[in-house]
């Protein structure tokens, strides 16, 4: 029935003698938005950054549509269809928006020495298309007008679009959001849900941290909370609902 | 008048060598954000390497082989590469400040090369006696001075081109990705390590280049072409014209060659007697004004670069 893409087991990272994640188990299904809670420093970033491949785990395995990527890099990660975004957005500040998207298709003939000195013909062309494609996901995201200005002068809200459009110019299968809607407008964040929940129903799965609670239990199914660094809660929304404990202890130690 | 027309020509090929050397620090920290603390050691290789190829052999002293000069500039291109090449790997991968470090440690050992290994370099007076490319059909002294000037502005020109597309491309886009944020960069699949490292091989090899063109110009390469003040003046080079913009790094060479020359000229002529004594570090003081002035008051440079909409 329900198919597991991405699935994690026994994943631990160390700080020194901080364990910022304790043995975490779980499995994400193929086009679900899950959505990941927890305190501040509860470690869900940690555990995005070892999923995507930005820290290496210190135990534990990481699997991906049934491949064990643990501890590949996340440019090997993305190529295969795994894309993540910022907590804090992190464009390419002294490039143009449109450039921050251009950049993501893998594979582009021109981003090779010989590529780009002796198949300038493929390499227009090739350009070409991923142009059509850079602008539709602009538009997508509502930052078609915003194409030629630098990205590090675009406003805070519209670096999280950014950091979505990056992601979707690699067609990836699983999408990792870190606060997409925070500091986002509540109408830029309404068009972002928008957006994500198109996606999704095109086969997109997201797993999406998200401290505002509303947004979570209205868009994310199933929910899975972490609290220092281990797995507190893992059900559906209405078993999120019915449970005072979780949202006790998330509003109590988040606020 | 030919006096003058001469001079101007000596100026222009040595602004020229200057450019294509600033062009290929612009790839590596323009583009590529990569501090190379060590651009005399590329330099120096290039030079050393296709004096060795292709100068004329001298009693007791390694090299001099005579070879074409095609021939011998290519070999000092390929060292300058490999040395880059094995620093850069050593380096690359670790925090940015080791390359810095590490060029500037190179740069240091082979100018000490340079001067000590006498068999090999000729070392504190250096190796004399180059074959001119074409000297034999061009009798004319100041025909030839012409001809080289357009040998080296020809490869100026091929280097600006090439460079143009390079970094007008995809994997220029790919370069400036990883100069902003690697992290970020490798999230979106780029390969930060091998990209660097290829930019600082490229750009090290173009400083090879003009290295040969150097050593073929003077017909003469020592230790002293390899000091310190090399690094000093191209960077001043790139700052001064746009990091980020081929064209910025050209005009910046040949404004600072400029004022270099004219700075040293007016020292001499102008300055009493007892200042001459001190008109290298009378220099050096004002090209590091110019520096520090310009990152206080326009740090993109006089060319910025550009960025996005007319980029193409
Ligand atoms: N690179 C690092 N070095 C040392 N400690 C770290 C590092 N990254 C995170 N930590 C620590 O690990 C713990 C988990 O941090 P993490 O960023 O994963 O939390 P989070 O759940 O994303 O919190 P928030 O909701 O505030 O974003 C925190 O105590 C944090 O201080
Ligand atoms: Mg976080």
């Amino acid at each position: 029935m329900s198919e597991v893409v991405l699935s994690l087991r026994g994943l631990t990272r160390d700080f020194g003698a901080l364990r910022a994640v304790n043995s975490v188990s779980l499995d994400i299904q193929r086009k679900s938005i899950t959505g990941l809670i927890g305190p501040n420093g509860a470690g869900k970033t940690t555990l995005f950054n070892m999923v995507a491949g930005a820290l290496k785990p210190t135990k534990g395995t990481v699997t991906l549509s049934g491949a064990d990527v643990t501890g590949l890099s996340s440019d090997a990660l993305f190529a295969r269809g795994l894309a993540r975004t910022f907590q804090i957005p992190r464009p390419f500040r002294r490039m143009s928006v449109l450039d921050n998207v251009l950049l993501a298709p893998p594979k582009q003939t021109g981003e090779t020495v010989v590529g780009a000195l002796f198949r300038r013909g493929r390499v227009a062309a090739e350009e070409a298309r991923i142009r059509d494609k850079a602008r539709d996901i602009l538009d997508f995201v509502t930052l078609g007008a915003l194409a030629d200005h630098p990205a590090g002068k675009i406003s805070g809200g519209q670096m999280k679009l950014l950091e979505l459009a990056r992601a979707l110019m690699g067609d990836p299968d699983v999408i990792l959001l870190d606060e997409p809607a925070a500091g986002v407008n509540p109408s830029l964040a309404r068009i972002l849900v928008e957006r994500i929940e198109e996606l999704n129903r095109r086969g997109v799965t997201f797993v999406i941290i998200e401290h505002d609670m509303d947004f979570v239990m209205r868009h994310c199914d199933p929910v899975i909370a972490l609290a220092e660094g281990r797995v507190v809660f893992q059900g559906t929304v209405a078993e999120a609902q019915a449970d005072p404990l979780l949202l006790d202890a998330y509003l109590g130690t988040a606020a | 008048m030919s006096g003058v027309v001469s001079y101007l020509v000596f100026f222009a090929t040595m602004a020229a060598i200057l450019a294509i050397v600033v062009l290929g620090l612009n790839l590596q920290w323009g583009y590529t954000g990569l501090f190379n603390g060590g651009v005399a050691a590329f330099f120096g290789a290039g030079a050393y390497v296709t004096m060795l190829l292709g100068g004329r052999p001298e009693p007791g002293q390694f090299g001099g082989f005579l070879l074409p000069f095609p021939v011998a500039i290519a070999g000092g291109i390929l060292f300058a590469g490999l040395l880059a090449w094995f620093f850069g790997a050593l380096t690359l991968k670790l925090r940015h400040d080791y390359l810095a470090i590490a060029t500037f440690g190179v740069a240091v050992a082979l100018e000490s090369v340079a001067r000590n290994a006498e068999w090999l370099t000729g070392g504190a007076k250096g190796l004399r006696g180059f074959p001119r490319p074409l000297e034999a059909s061009i009798a004319d002294n100041f025909l030839y001075g012409l001809f080289f000037l357009a040998l080296v502005l020809a490869v100026l020109a091929a280097v600006y081109v090439g460079l143009e597309r390079l970094v007008r491309s995809p994997y220029g886009r790919a370069l400036r990705a990883i100069r902003e944020d690697e992290e970020a960069a490798r999230s979106l699949g780029k390969n930060p390590v091998r990209l660097r490292l290829q930019s600082f091989v490229i750009g090290s090899m173009i400083m090879g280049a003009a290295g040969g063109l150097y050593v073929a110009f003077y017909a003469f390469i020592g230790p002293q072409d390899l000091a310190p003040i090399l690094t000093f003046q191209v960077w001043a080079m790139l700052i001064v014209g746009g990091a980020g913009n081929n064209r910025g790094a050209v005009l910046g060479a040949f404004l600072i060659w400029a004022a270099w020359t004219a700075s040293g000229f007016a020292l001499a002529t102008f300055a009493p007697q007892a200042m001459q004594l001190y008109t290298g570090p009378i220099q050096y003081i004002l090209i590091g004004s110019v520096i520090v002035g310009m990152l206080l008051w326009r740090p993109q440079g006089i060319l910025p670069e550009r960025i996005g909409q007319g980029r193409r």
